[in-house]
């Protein structure tokens, strides 16, 4: 039985870094991190597993985009930052806004659209957040350059902090991020960039993707290292150094490479691009739980009946958590119009948001008031060849068909096409003035 | 006092930079240049690089970075100028997906204190791709404030407005009326008067037709109310929305319910417009009932902007236009 022992990890590959000024090829993991490093990524496991599961029993609606396979990359990379460095991520955000705080009951609850969601229910899959992390973004990429803009804060306000912006390699050829990168070496910003390199963007593998595959190199000027994200100690170590060299040096990208154990979404079966083989030899020879489980039990780390206790334990916590989400309420619709905007427009808010709704209510008892107010104004006229005159004249002296009739022809033979629209399908109602 | 519109922009600025160090400018040109339009002229040398910051010509990065620094809170309040508004459709989608909807798709806990800054609408000489008038585009979506600025008064205190205001705040400048002068009242001119949010300014009473306008369009319905004062004796009331987001419908109600008649102005393009959301506006409340004429728009023509001077003066709004639309609403 060991108290601590030192993990090797498969070389990491840089990118204008001197190997001496490197990572680390180790590093040492006590047994209260593998305890706590195993708990987490097998939480993550079985939420996700849990999900996929109410997803098919329609419990769970919409997107939604699993990280089975790829644990080891937000929890070697969370146990080496602090709360005071920002995060963001790409819409496959379970596994991050769990390690961020976010209990697995909020996580799942969100997931159904129930009151206890870290969102409310106005979220979902795609959008949870929690102190200091930033979601969660439905727009490939999208993410890089806020992430960028984290940094920048963490500087400005002299907060001491990193930012890290996660994408995949299907988000890695976004011209956004190729902008992000720019301003943040120019500014030289604390902002680590991760393409969480799963080898698929969606359905199309990275060689059909991507003209260079070598996603650490990208930014060209920002020096960057790949690493085996599929081993939690690798990441936890990279990320601790990268920390360290980007608040000295600006910006670095870290490539992981990692697997996707399910499809892009649950929409996608994952099985037309790659086969059924592939995901399987990956699951058994490069899993980043049973790999890590191995090797902690191998260096007397963890007891093959801790282990066993943990994943009960583990199970154990899901349904209940489970169990908690599901028993919580829809979110109240009072607050369905809350949140638009900050402060500011108080009580007006709801109705101005819901302007449309209330108004469409409203409407057929307004219409009733002005037939008893004035029956004759408003009773239905056919329209005729003088309306229809009278009409064109109108349009043609008012707003913009004016100008648009007489610039040019093509304008007018568009008005006269809508003389014509209008001819067949005009609401009388619509001429009621004298 | 005589003041330039695009010196009442920059006094807000300094004002708030001067009163909040979280308050910092992104833009391209924006330091050292003195601002593509010299409106953030002397900001550099008063709050220096680290506060006024000349970005490369990438919309959608910078705007994306000056999206999340507002993310990241602790007290920083990014004001992203872009050089003009038809450059803002590079990052539009930082603008709608990451700055308006975030606050609410995280329930609250995600705030973007913000703003979104420069000139909008038509310009001059400039072609399809320089002229447009983004009011209707921002205004439609929610989580985010809309407003557009007429005189020197509207953009120092509304400026001001935005700067202080915790949501992403678009703000639509004009480029035509960056080098026009108006008085501007001591009151305003005091660096703790700050304009209220979502509130229209009537800028003439009149008792005979509403024009409601924003931005831009303002001045040429005061150019067309004072016409048809003198030359048919009709009392044109001039609203200046200010908002477009929150829209102040209570005093669009309120006036329509005194002139009995609506006129909207705008530079922008007819289909989807600010002038179909007023009238819709009033179509729906009860102001309805008060209408003696139905609803007129004036708008710029529906067409890309041309280059040619003649061309580019027909597509463009003028006095004549409006006048034209209230006497024919008249019977005149």
């Amino acid at each position: 039985f060991a108290s601590s022992a030192s993990f090797d990890f498969n070389p990491v590959l840089l990118h204008d870094i001197a190997p001496a000024d490197g990572p680390p090829s180790s590093g040492t993991v006590t047994s209260e991190e593998a305890i706590k490093y195993y708990t987490q990524m097998q939480t993550i496991r079985r939420m996700e597993l849990k999900a996929d599961q109410l997803y098919k029993q329609k419990v769970i609606r919409g997107f939604c985009h699993l990280y089975d396979g790829q644990e080891a990359c937000c929890v070697g990379m969370e146990n080496a930052i602090e709360g005071t460095d920002d995060v963001i991520t790409s819409y496959r955000a379970h596994g991050w806004t769990y390690v961020r705080g976010i209990p697995v009951k909020e996580v799942l609850a969100e997931l159904f659209g129930r009151d206890l969601g870290c969102a409310r229910g106005r979220g979902g899959s795609m959008h949870m957040y929690a102190d200091g992390f930033y979601g969660g973004n439905g727009i490939v990429g999208a993410q890089v350059p806020l992430g960028a803009g984290l940094a920048w804060n963490q500087k400005y306000t002299n907060n001491g902090g990193i930012s890290i912006s996660i994408y995949g390699d299907g988000a890695a050829s976004q011209g956004q991020i190729f902008e992000a990168y720019n301003l943040s070496k120019l500014w030289k910003l604390p902002a680590i960039f991760v393409c969480e390199n799963n080898q698929y963007g969606m359905g199309t593998s990275v060689d059909r993707h991507s003209a260079s595959t070598e996603f650490y190199k990208r930014a060209g000027y920002i020096p960057g290292i790949l690493v085996d994200g599929m081993d939690v100690v690798a990441v936890r170590e990279a990320t601790k150094w990268a920390k360290k060299f980007v608040l000295e040096n600006g910006p670095l990208l870290i490539e992981l490479k990692t697997y996707r154990y399910h499809g892009h979404s649950m929409s996608d079966p994952g099985t037309s691009y790659r086969t059924r083989d592939e995901v399987q030899s990956m699951k058994k020879t490069l899993d980043p739980i049973t790999g890590f489980r191995k090797r902690c039990i191998d260096a007397g780390l963890l007891t093959a009946d801790q282990v066993k206790s943990i994943d009960k334990e583990v199970k154990k916590l899901i349904e209940a958590e489970t169990g908690e989400a599901l028993s919580s309420p829809e979110p109240s619709m009072d607050g369905i119009a809350h949140n638009i905007v900050k402060g500011g427009f108080s009580k007006k808010k709801s109705i101005f948001s819901l302007n449309g709704v209330i108004a469409s209510l409203s409407f057929s008892s307004h219409l009733e008031r002005k037939k008893r107010h004035s029956p004759n104004r408003y009773r239905p006229r056919s329209l005729s060849k003088s309306d229809l005159a009278t009409l064109t004249a109108h349009m043609s002296t008012t707003s913009t068909c004016k100008r648009a009739s007489r610039a040019s022809s093509g304008v007018t033979s568009y008005l006269l096409n809508q003389q014509k629209i209008c001819e067949s399908q005009f609401p009388s109602t619509h001429l009621r003035n004298p | 006092k005589q003041v330039f519109v695009r010196d009442a922009l920059n006094m807000a600025m300094d004002e708030e930079m001067e009163r909040d160090e979280g308050v910092v400018l992104i833009g391209e040109e924006v330091a050292q240049y003195d601002g593509a339009y010299k409106v953030s002229r002397g900001l550099l040398g008063k709050y220096g690089e680290n506060r006024v910051i000349d970005t490369p010509i990438t919309e959608m990065g910078f705007a994306g970075m000056a999206v999340g620094a507002a993310f990241g809170g602790r007290g920083m309040k990014p004001i992203c100028e872009f050089m003009t508004f038809n450059f803002s459709m590079q990052a539009i989608d930082q603008v709608v997906n990451s700055a308006a909807k975030t606050l609410y798709m995280s329930a609250g806990r995600c705030e973007c204190p913000m703003v979104f800054r420069g000139p909008n609408g038509a310009a001059l000489g400039v072609a399809a791709q320089h002229s447009q008038c983004f009011a209707a585009w921002y205004s439609s979506v929610p989580g985010l404030v809309v407003m557009a600025p007429y005189s020197s008064e509207d953009c120092k205190a509304m400026l001001k407005a935005a700067i202080r205001d915790p949501n992403p705040v678009v703000f639509l400048e004009n480029e035509i009326l960056y080098g026009r002068a108006f008085e501007v009242s001591d009151e305003v001119m005091d660096k703790n008067y700050v304009a209220e949010v979502g509130k229209a300014k009537i800028e003439k009473e009149g008792s005979d037709v509403s024009i409601i306008s924003f931005g831009y369009g303002v001045g040429i319905s005061l150019e067309a109310a004072e016409v048809l004062q003198q030359q048919h004796g009709i009392n044109c009331e001039v609203v200046n929305l200010r908002t477009l987001r929150p829209l102040d419908t209570e005093a669009i109600i309120k006036s329509v319910k005194k002139t009995n008649h609506l006129v909207t102005v705008e530079t922008g393009w007819p289909q989807c417009g600010i002038g179909a959301e007023i009238i819709t506006t009033v179509m729906e409340s009860d102001a309805f009932d008060y209408l003696d004429a139905p609803c007129n728009r004036v708008t710029g023509a529906d067409l890309p902007m041309p280059y040619a001077k003649n061309m580019e003066d027909e597509a463009n709004i003028k006095a004549s236009d409006i006048i034209t639309s209230v006497l024919k609403m008249k019977n005149l």
